[in-house]
Parts: structure tokens; sequence; C-alpha cells
């Protein structure tokens, strides 16, 4: 009973399996755009960044110039009306835009890197490393952090974008740090951990090459919650005053609305623009957030999708345990037949 | 063994909608009489357990079942398409006409629930007029059906060994009393004692209860031994059926012939184990013609060009069927 070594040879696997590569690669490097959450919310992300670069410079008007048309609707020379000064709305939200793109991003990633300096290597290294690492994490998840922004910001006189950014990002790390030590936790025990740190790798590569690339999905949206979350407080610091009022961001708009009392006068130009296009960006940070989730775990991605329509027009239901039919239905005639044919 | 029990007609199961579809299981018939045992073989990705999910409706998405009548024959009363039946039909009929003892039995045991409470479940769901002291010595009889002790009812699952575990698992299928249970590896994480007994005590089950059973296992050297009939899959579709001592004795389908050519046999002449060469095809680019064509041995002229049909092999020979040019089908298989 032995193999002969030629049954071996002949046995050449993937053989069967083959397809075209190409297609399939781009097909896979793709599949998070054709996501239509995510597709919907990076698009409206991009014309935000695009913004963002050539704002200032495709504004009609200087933000802070002075106009004779006050308080003025909006009309095709000024497309989102003007203040109280006769300034440009128009331009005051297309200067803003880099301002709250800026301060969003370089808080998410200075947050998304403490937080993952923290959490994971709290995670990782366990032992007094991690108590010392959680009770830090924990101190910073129950400092209540706008408030905190507020008093910082405040000793600063008229603080300016980067400042306010770094202040973001150093308070709000702790809620990721948490969610990434907890995942870290799990994933050190893991067969191919083990297996790694048997074979003598060192720790900063276990790190780097086991378990952070398992980390990915809940480090990117962690990096996008943290961004909505810099955006708001950003407005919210330059709506209440905090930050340097000359400077433009949606948040001054507001803080100039409010101050001068745009609602009470009729000016709904005044907040109205500024406000959605503060909803808009956390919507399409929020839709990449849910295509980041759907992207990772298929169970979201079909649950999303239960319907589905078929080539010749039919609708049909996607659920698990009622495996959907194509066929059309079974003629009764044939069902008579099966019956005479088990009656003797 | 008298009567079909579980009728399979033309059935055809698709992963995905439209042009990206893989056809995984093609055109398959197949007829389960009362009472027996019917293997299903072949290679990982033949298709065998989409088969029996398929017709059972059990696929999870983007699995959708794109032809063909599965007709079930109660003892009593008309056939039924399971095809067709409603959602809610569907939830009766199953359990207590079919059941379906999956793959692992470590993992389909919930473990924060005892064994009595997922038991009686089965039972109060499908009997809601039954009573609690009913439903409990019925439950005892069940378990020591499987031959495990009635007080065993009040374990977890991980206070049991893997054995006992399968056992259970067989026990709930039973419980219903259904006519046809569906094995899809049952005995795969089991050791080969394990195995043994498993067999030993399906096999008096059977003989006891009467169902019949759908037996689904790359093991074909189990099948030869426990089953009465044998079905071979390949690339979807069934390429060989018959008897199961018949097929082991002279295997017509090459494919066949190098699946029980790939274990040594117990007793006889030592001959050389030879493996089927190459690898399973791709279900999304089936080769042309016959599906095992390109590894066959004995391909000749007509393989790569035209699908052969499943038929039997000669006209005195009705109880097995092949698709197989080799043994062009007389007719097609009647049904």
């Amino acid at each position: 009973m032995t193999l002969s070594p030629s049954s071996i040879d002949q046995v050449t696997p993937g053989q069967g399996a083959v397809a075209q590569p190409s297609v399939r690669a781009r097909r896979r490097r793709f599949r998070f755009v054709a996501n239509a959450k995510a597709a919907t919310g990076l698009t409206i992300l991009g014309g935000y960044a695009l913004l963002a670069v050539i704002g200032p410079w495709i504004a009609p008007y200087d933000p802070d110039a002075r106009g004779v048309d006050v308080l003025q609707a909006p009309s095709t020379r000024h497309w989102f009306g003007t203040t109280h000064l006769g300034q440009d709305i128009f331009s005051q939200i297309l200067v803003g835009a880099r301002s709250v793109m800026v301060v969003g991003l370089i808080a998410g990633v200075l947050a998304t890197i403490l937080s993952i300096l923290i959490g994971v290597t709290a995670g990782y290294l366990g032992g007094a490393a991690d108590e010392g690492l959680s009770a830090l994490s924990n101190v910073f998840l129950v400092i209540p952090a706008l408030p905190l922004i507020i008093i910082v910001a405040s000793l600063v006189d008229q603080a300016g974008e980067l400042l306010v950014a770094l202040i973001i990002g150093l308070t709000s790390w702790a809620w990721g740090a948490r969610v990434l030590r907890a995942q870290t936790l799990s994933l050190r025990r893991r067969d191919y951990v083990e297996a790694a740190r048997a074979t003598g790798e060192r720790t900063w590569r276990v790190i780097g090459f086991e378990i952070l690339p398992n980390l990915t999905a809940i480090i990117a949206s962690g990096f996008v919650g943290t961004v909505i979350f810099a955006v708001m407080s950003e407005i919210t610091l330059a709506f209440i005053g905090i930050s340097s009022v000359s400077s433009w961001n949606w948040g001054t708009i507001l803080f100039w609305a409010q101050g001068q009392q745009a609602l009470a006068q009729g000016a709904w130009w005044w907040f109205v623009p500024a406000g959605l296009a503060i909803a808009l960006l956390g919507t399409a940070l929020a839709l990449i957030n849910f295509g980041i989730d759907e992207f990772v775990s298929p169970r979201l991605r079909t649950g999303g999708r239960t319907r589905i329509r078929t080539a010749d027009g039919r609708t049909v239901r996607m659920r698990v345990g009622f495996t959907p039919v194509l066929a059309p239905k079974a003629a009764p005639v044939e069902m008579q037949d099966t019956r005479k044919d088990v009656t003797p | 063994m008298n009567g079909k029990v579980l009728e399979v007609r033309g059935l055809c199961v698709d992963y995905g909608i439209g042009a990206d579809a893989v056809r995984a299981v093609r055109d398959v018939d197949l007829t389960l009489h009362r009472g027996e045992v019917l293997g299903l073989a072949g290679e990982s990705g033949s298709g065998k357990s989409t088969l029996a999910y398929g017709l059972t409706r059990l696929l999870p998405p983007p699995g959708v079942v794109s032809g063909g009548q599965v007709i079930y024959h109660p003892a009593d009363g008309p056939p039924v398409d399971v095809l067709t039946l409603s959602p809610a039909r569907l939830r009766e009929f199953r359990w207590a006409q079919t059941s379906i003892v999956f793959q692992g039995a470590m993992n389909s045991l919930n473990p924060v629930h005892k064994v009595s409470t997922q038991l009686l479940d089965v039972i109060r769901a499908h009997e809601p007029s039954s009573t609690a002291a009913g439903r409990l010595a019925r439950a005892k009889d069940l378990l020591r059906l499987v031959g495990i002790a009635a007080d065993r009812l009040d374990s977890y699952p991980h206070q049991l060994s893997g054995g006992m575990r399968q056992r259970v698992m067989i026990a709930m299928a039973l419980a219903l009393e259904p006519q046809v249970v569906i094995m899809d590896e049952p005995t795969t994480a089991l050791d080969v004692v394990m195995q043994r007994q498993f067999l030993g005590q399906l096999a008096e089950l059977r003989e006891r209860l009467g169902f019949a059973v759908l037996f689904i296992t790359h093991d074909l050297s189990l099948l030869v031994e426990f089953s009465d009939r044998i079905a071979i899959m390949y690339g979807g579709r069934i390429v060989e059926e018959a008897p199961a001592a018949r097929l082991y004795a002279e295997p017509l389908h090459p494919y066949t012939e190098g699946l029980l050519h790939s274990f040594p046999a117990l007793h006889g002449p030592r001959r050389e184990l030879a493996g089927i060469p190459g690898s399973p095809p791709d279900l999304r680019a089936m080769p042309a013609g016959c599906a095992f064509h390109p590894r066959c041995p004995k391909a000749f002229e007509p393989c790569d060009e035209r699908v052969p049909v499943l038929g039997p092999p000669g006209v005195d020979d009705p109880t097995r069927a092949v698709a197989c040019w080799l043994h062009p089908a007389v007719t097609p298989l009647p049904r």
C-alpha cells in the first residue's frame, strides 16, 4: 500500500481553479468603493477636500471685506446672501472649509495614533503596563472632553487652528484606545500570534505584522469617528467664541449669526448654509463609517441587501433559512403525475 | 424499501444572481426511497452539501435555488413540493418531516443551555399542545434511544464527549420522528472508533424507526459499508448512482473508480493506491462536455464536447445509472 511517487507528481493543485486574476484583483480592490454608502460618503468628502484646497482661491469675495449690500437675501451677486456688515456668506463658507477639514484631519490623525500607541501597547503587553495605560485612558474617558477643550483653549488668547486641533486630538483618543485594547487582548491569544512569539519574533514585529493588520477596520472607523467629533468640537468652539473669531470656519459664521440675532431678523441664509455644510460633512463621514462596517463584516453586508432583483425583473428576498426559489412554480398537472406514481 | 419518500428532479442551485452566478448544483435527479440510506459522496466543492442545503432550502444568501422540484411524499396525504412551500408551511415541514444533522455537533449545540432545554424546545415548538411531563418523558426516551443515560438531560454540551454530543444531535433530529434525516458529514469530527459506534447506532435506529437517510460524506469507504445506494457527485452533477455493493465491485465512471482507488482495501491483494490527478473544476469556468474529462485517464473523443446524460448503462441494469460516454445511457433514467 504505497503511494507511488508518480501519482503525487500528477497532482498539480490549482489546475482547475484558474480564473482571470487581473479582473478578480481589480474587482477586489474596488469592492470597498462599490459599496453604495462608502462611495457616496467618499464622493462628498472628496468634494469637501477639494473645497479645502481651492476654496480660498475660488471665493468670489474676500470673506472679511465689508460691502454696501447689508443683510441681503441670496441673489446672483451673493449666492448665499450677505451679513450685517455686507460680507459675502458664500465666500465665508468656501474659505471656512479649509479650517474645518484641516482641524478634523489633524485631530483625527493625532487621536488615532495616540489610541493605537496606548491601546495596542496596553492590550499586548498586559501586566503593569496595561494597568497604567488603562488607568490613563480611563481618566481621559471620564474627563468631559468639550469643557476641558474650552478651558484649555480659553487659557490661550485667541486659539489658532493648529492649537485647537492639538487640543482636540490630545483629549479624544481614550475611547479608541479602550476599544483597541479590548480587541488586542483577544487577538494576542490567537494561535498565529502565539506562533509568531514562539518563533522568536520581536514584539514590535508581532504587533506590526500580526496584530495591527487585524485591527485595520477598527482603526479606520475610529479615525472617522474622531474626525466627526473633532469637526463638531471645532465648530462648537468657534460658535461659542473660544477660538479665534478672525479666522473663518463654519462655526465662526454661526457665531456671528447668533451674535447678530440672524434668526430674529429673518436672515435664514446666514446660518442655514453653514448648518447644512456641517450636516453634509457629518453625513459623509458617517456613511464612510457604515461602509467600513459593511466591508469588514459580510454579515452586515448581506443583511443590508436582502432584496435582490433578478434578470427577469422579479425581486427575490434573501433570508437565512428560507432560500429563495427562482424556478417557475411546479405545474399542478405534474403534481398529479407524482401522486399516481406513489399510490400503488 | 418501498415507495419514494423524497424525489429531487432537475434541481439547480446557484450562488448569486444574474451573470455572475455560480452554478454549484446542476440538474440533479435523486430519489430517496422509504427507509433506505442513500450515500452522497464526492470531493470538496463537488456540491454535495450545497445540494443538501438547497433541497431543504437552508442555503444562506447568496445561495438561490434556480430550478427543479423537490417532492416529498408524506406517509399520508398528497405529495408536496418543498420548493413551493410558504415560509410558515416550511417551518412546520422542517424537523417534523425532514431533519438535518450538521457537520460539527460541537458547534450546533448552544453551549449555555442544557441538553434538556434544547431538546424540549423542539418538541414544544412543533407540538404546542403537549404537556411538560409528556415532553420530558419523550426527551428521556430519545436520549435512551441513542444510548445516553436519561440523567444526562441536565448536562451542558461541554460536559459531554464529542461522540455523545453527536448522538444528542441525532436524538434531536429524531425528536419528531421525521421520515427523512439528512446528515451532512456527521462523522468528520469523530475519530474512527466513534465513527464505528455512531454508524452502528444509526443503522440500528433506522431499523427500528424506519426513516430514510441522505448521508453526505467524502469518505467513500464509510458509505460502501453503511449505505444501500451511493450517488457520486462531481462538479455539481451526479455522475454515478448504484447499489453500494455493486458500485464498490464494479465502478463504471472513471471518477468513481478513482475515488475507490484512493483508499486501501482491507481484504484482497495489495494494490497500488492511485490518487486522482488534478483538482476539482472551477465552478465559474467549467470545462465543456463532461466536467471530469480534463482529469479523466479514459477520456476520448466525445468527452470534451458533449455532456453525458445520467442513465442506466445497459438494458438489463435498471438499478444503476452513470453519466459517462464509456457507458452511454440506453435511455434517460425513468423516474
